[in-house]
């Protein structure tokens, strides 16, 4: 063990002497409060350390103690429905140590060492493994089946396997015989570092879409499975809206919510309302698949740089065992705002508004470790979403963090305040977000919605795109003189924007629309559109189609629950016969 | 222990340098006394093996590099608290704060550390019960709730001070008949705006169950750091140890921040946006994190920080940074302030983020959230409306474009619009957002579910 004295203090920046032999990133303990910190400068025998914790009253001289580890995580059964601040700490059993308020120098490990979990062995004596390979499994949550793997950087032959049975997660439940002749013994956990991604076999393109239940995203700007996006926006522009409705009714088998230096009570929003909520797909609670990581604003900041990493080998570890994980990151800025204050801190010269130079890299690094993925130790494929809100100054789209994240992720949704001033939420604008998975999952809507789905979604954000032009013109002459094509065109885009684009978190119903019910609601608008024209055509004034009672019923589609989506349906019925009847009218006339 | 030193070798701006001290903790609380006699206050900011820099709460003027007796007290800043503080006027540093106070100093039940510590998110309780303003523009569109931090972003010259007040005023649980107090923290405010509050307070019988922390524009910039601090403080032992709701209005966060640039600029530290310092964010939530509810206590601490948005620019960093924290900002309006309405509330860009669980059935009614959301969608079409006539005329508009600009123009002068001492029940709030929509077609109400439609507004109305 390395140890040495404090030299200087500053904020969570804390100068060790006599650290010559330390490493980098190694966990150190720092004063007799035992608070944990992480190298992150070595320089001759001084060591810079971010300590996650208060430094209130530490002094020059108090001891220093270098772990020779780096930060690491605990994977193993437990993970599930915990809640942990940004070192993996469990803010429920601090809560029961330290009462309400978190107080300093806690050590609680991350996984609960003395529960007991039903253990059934699959790997048996004799076999070879190597890193990744399934030892045995137990059933953590109605949701979750936890495989129980050899780490990543093991491998041998299996000389002992446990039977079936309950045990706590230190137990060992299989001994390997390693090409070296040494015995490795493996209990049902093992730590992994959180700055180093987990390996894996091979990354492939997204190929399916992570269906999310929301109308914009599905059908405008859908995102893939292993893929990445991100939100930006100003401030109540619904960034955190967003996350929390993609971690509740995206089709993945396992999240991870990571709150990075935002509000306390949107984690107790979650805390709250995941036990009560049912997952879409299986009717079970939903926090029986989801693992919560929580530095909010007020805790320390430098466990806010580390919550993210914390979060991303949670989800890493699930996608090992072949599960399809979403994490959501809220926010990116405020881990980029950490990394700028150690970075101030250690008197670095600042890059672009006082960022530290390498942002980009973090920033790309971090977003690298999602993806589509064959895993190691065996025939599985798992997946990795990772979506990452940005808060970026102002609302400024120029602002580093947003430019950085940009280079690299795929689907950009763009918050815009207008929308959300006029409470059109999700706020996400139609005209400057994208995905560039369209291409990639072309194959899965032709199978699943039939191949009209594309067409119909590009006529779709077309009409958006002309609205837009229009809507200039009609503020310079007024709606009423443009051609009754093109306050078609208005009508139709109209309809797009609050019928189908609009949807309310909070509605019981409208939270969460699957995506047949996606596109019979999108065939009644582009139905409507095409009746109309050709009624226009039939010379029926625009005036008396746009006051048809049609509108209201359409206006009501996305309230329709599931399990009715027939009505919905009929409505194309209704369409037909009242602008009929318009045209008949016409003709008589 | 106390150790004394008389080595300092720098003092610029609020900082001092002092040198060969040994055994001082980061963060631990100084005396300086000066040749006088008279004692400053301030706190270890950074330490290394020699030096040891001292932030000064009362800023430096006066202090010496060679007459200064340094004292460190082994412990941080801390406040003395009881309940005799309710009905009381402290200064920035707690000490009864003359002319508005002049009785002597309370005996404290207790010391609590001013920087208290983050509440542990799982033992939050998240806010849920409605609070009555009075005012139709908050209760109806941007609902406080219990716990919440909910900001009054301002411009100067705008009253805010007026609107802060009726809210301390007015405020209520319906039905609940609890312990409620005010504590109020000014940092660098005008006497005259000071004065304004206290007065109030005193008028309406609000002093008694007030306590308030005074930092004015002529006291020590330095002072307003510590000033929200002393006064969450206290809030927090009123709320969590006396089971108190307390409602926390600090005001002006732009005073606080621009102190805080002053001891980041003397430090030289790399400046963010505009000279603040990066860490401005985190600073503010450290503040602002601290209103709540939790778990099994009956206190509560809301918070109302108000902020005056230098030259009304909601992207400048102070309001910027709140918005991000605070849950919702209301804002007031410059345009709607010369039009002569009062409050002058922009509806459309303030939000309540938290109203979503504190309004409905059991809360305020059912048709809360419906009724709310049309009248936002309403508002919006009819503001749009008048854009459009100011470049074509009204009489370009359509018909139905025509009803909305009606719609928008009684809006603002019905239902944002009302008098500083009238206080409208959640009732009569709710049933004018109804005869309001009822200037518009029944068409219209797209975001009312029509069960509900049908209840408030029949069918029959609509033709006749
Ligand atoms: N899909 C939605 N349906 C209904 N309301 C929404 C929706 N999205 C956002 N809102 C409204 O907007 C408010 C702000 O959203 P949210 O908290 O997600 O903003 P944010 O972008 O995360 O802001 P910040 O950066 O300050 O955290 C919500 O409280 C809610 O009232
Ligand atoms: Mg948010």
């Amino acid at each position: 063990m390395i140890s040495g004295t404090i030299d200087k203090i500053a904020g969570p920046l804390v100068v060790a002497d006599g650290m010559k032999d330390a490493r980098m990133y190694d966990l150190v303990y720092v004063s007799d409060y035992k608070l944990i910190g992480e190298i992150i400068e070595l320089k001759e025998d001084k060591a810079s350390i971010q300590v996650y914790e208060e430094t209130g009253g530490l002094k020059p001289g108090d001891p220093v103690t270098a772990t020779g580890k780096p930060l690491s995580v605990e994977l193993g059964p437990g993970l599930v429905t915990a809640i942990y601040d940004g070192i993996q700490r469990p803010l429920d059993e601090i809560r029961k140590v330290a009462g309400d308020w978190i107080t300093r120098g806690i050590s609680i490990r991350g996984l609960d060492h003395g529960k007991e979990w039903d253990f059934a062995p699959v790997a048996t004596v004799g076999l070879k493994v190597t890193g990744g390979e399934v030892l045995g499994s137990v059933p953590e949550t109605k949701l979750i089946t936890h495989k129980v793997m050899v780490p990543p950087e093991v491998s041998g032959e299996i000389t002992w396997m446990i039977e079936a049975g309950k045990y706590n997660i230190d137990t060992i439940i299989a001994k390997l015989k390693t090409s070296d002749g040494s015995t490795v013994e493996l209990p049902m956990y093992h730590n992994w570092p959180v700055r180093k991604p987990r390996p894996i076999a091979e990354k492939k393109a997204p190929e399916e879409p992570l269906i999310t239940g929301q109308r914009v995203i599905d059908a405008f700007f859908p995102l893939g499975k292993g893929g990445t996006a991100c939100v930006p926006g100003p401030f109540g522009s619904g960034k955190t809206v967003i996350q929390h409705q993609l971690a509740k009714w995206a089709d993945a088998e396992m999240v991870v919510y990571v709150g990075c230096g935002e509000r306390g009570n949107e984690m107790t929003d979650v805390l709250q309302e995941f036990p009560e909520l049912e997952d879409p797909k299986t009717g079970e609670p939903l926090i029986l698949r989801t693992v919560l990581v929580a530095n909010t604003s007020n805790m320390p900041v430098a466990a806010r740089e580390a919550s993210v990493y914390t979060g991303i080998t949670i989800g890493e570890y699930f996608r090992d065992m072949g599960y399809s994980v979403a994490l959501m990151a809220d926010s990116t800025s405020r881990w980029a705002e950490a990394m700028r204050e150690m970075s101030g801190r250690l008197e670095e010269m600042p890059g672009e508004e006082g960022y530290p130079a390498y942002l980009g890299t973090r920033i790309a690094e971090f977003y690298e470790r999602a993806g589509n993925v064959k895993c190691i130790g065996g025939d599985r494929s798992g997946a990795l979403t990772v979506v990452g809100a940005v808060s970026p100054a102002g609302g400024d789209l120029s602002d580093p963090v947003v430019q950085s994240t940009l280079r690299v992720v795929k689907v950009f949704w763009s918050l815009q305040a207008r929308l959300a001033y006029a409470r059109h939420f999700p706020a996400i604008g139609w005209l400057d977000s994208y995905s560039l998975y369209t291409d990639n999952l072309k194959d899965y809507y032709d199978e699943k919605l039939g191949t009209e789905w594309v067409p119909m979604i590009k006529e779709a954000i077309s009409l958006l795109q002309q609205e837009a032009n229009l809507l200039e013109i009609a503020r310079l002459v007024g709606a009423e003189s443009l051609s009754p094509e093109d306050q078609l065109i208005l009508f139709t885009a109209r309809s797009l924007r609050e019928d189908f684009l609009h949807q309310n978190a909070f509605h019981d119903v409208d939270t969460y629309t699957s995506i047949t019910k996606q596109k019979i609601m999108m065939e009644v608008i582009m139905h409507t559109s095409a009746e109309m024209k050709k009624a226009i055509r039939s010379s029926v004034s625009p005036g008396e189609l746009f006051e048809l009672p049609l509108k209201e019923e359409i206006a009501r589609m996305s309230y329709i629950p599931e399990d009715r989506l027939d009505d919905i349906e009929a409505i194309k019925k209704h369409v037909n016969s009242q602008i009929n009847d318009l045209i008949e009218k016409e003709q008589i006339a | 222990m106390i150790r004394e030193y008389t080595t300092t070798v720098e003092i610029s701006g609020p900082l001092m340098l002092v040198d060969g001290v040994e055994g001082v903790a980061y963060e631990e609380l100084v005396e300086i006394e000066l040749p006088d006699g008279e004692i400053r206050h301030g706190k270890v900011l950074e330490i290394d093996s020699r030096m040891t820099l001292i932030q000064l709460f009362e800023g430096s003027s006066g202090t010496g590099i060679t007459e200064s007796r340094v004292r460190f007290l082994g412990k941080q800043v801390e406040l003395g608290v009881s309940e005799e503080m309710l009905g009381r006027v402290f200064d920035g540093q707690g000490r009864p704060r003359a002319p508005f106070d002049t009785a002597p100093p309370i005996v404290p039940e207790k010391m609590k550390n001013i920087n208290g510590a983050p509440i542990n998110p799982c033992a939050r309780d998240y806010p849920a019960e409605f609070i009555q303003t009075g005012f139709s523009s908050i209760d109806g569109i941007n609902t406080l709730v219990r716990g919440q931090k909910l900001p009054v972003f301002s411009g100067s010259g705008l009253p805010h001070a007026a609107v802060a007040a009726q809210i301390a005023r007015q405020a209520k649980v319906i039905g609940g008949g609890e312990n409620f107090a005010v504590v109020f923290a000014a940092m660098g405010i005008t006497f005259e705006e000071a004065d304004y509050f206290i007065r109030d307070f005193r008028k309406t019988g609000a002093m008694d169950r007030a306590v308030v922390f005074m930092n004015l524009a002529s006291d020590p910039a330095i002072e307003r750091i510590s000033t929200p601090r002393m006064a969450l403080t206290a809030a927090e032992y009123l709320a969590y140890e006396k089971d108190m709701h307390i409602l926390v209005i600090l005001t002006d966060m732009t005073n606080y921040c621009d102190a805080l640039r002053e001891i980041s600029a003397a430090r030289k530290e790399v400046p963010g946006r505009r000279g603040y310092p990066g860490y401005l964010y985190t600073d503010l939530a450290s503040l602002y994190e601290r209103a709540g509810r939790i778990k099994g206590r009956k206190g509560s601490i809301t918070q109302i920080p108000i902020l005056t948005m230098p030259e009304d620019d909601k992207t400048h960093p102070i309001p910027d940074l709140t918005g991000y924290i605070t849950e919702g900002q209301l804002i007031l309006n410059r345009e709607l302030h010369k039009k002569g309405i009062y409050p002058p509330m922009d509806v459309m860009e303030s939000l309540s983020r938290l109203k979503d669980k504190g309004i409905g059935k059991n809360k305020t009614r059912e048709d809360h959230a419906d009724l709310f959301n049309q009248l936002m969608a309403a508002y919006s079409a009819g503001k749009d409306a008048k854009e459009l006539a100011v470049i074509l005329g009204v009489a370009a508009l359509s018909p139905l474009d025509q009803k909305y600009l009606a719609f928008a123009h009684e809006y603002e002068k019905k239902y944002i619009s009302q008098g500083e001492h009238e206080s409208r029940n959640i009732e009569e709030t709710l049933d004018l957002g109804w005869e309001l929509l009822k200037l518009l077609p029944r068409s219209e109400m797209k975001r009312i579910d029509p069960g509900r439609l049908d209840k408030y507004w029949p069918e029959e109305v609509a033709s006749s």
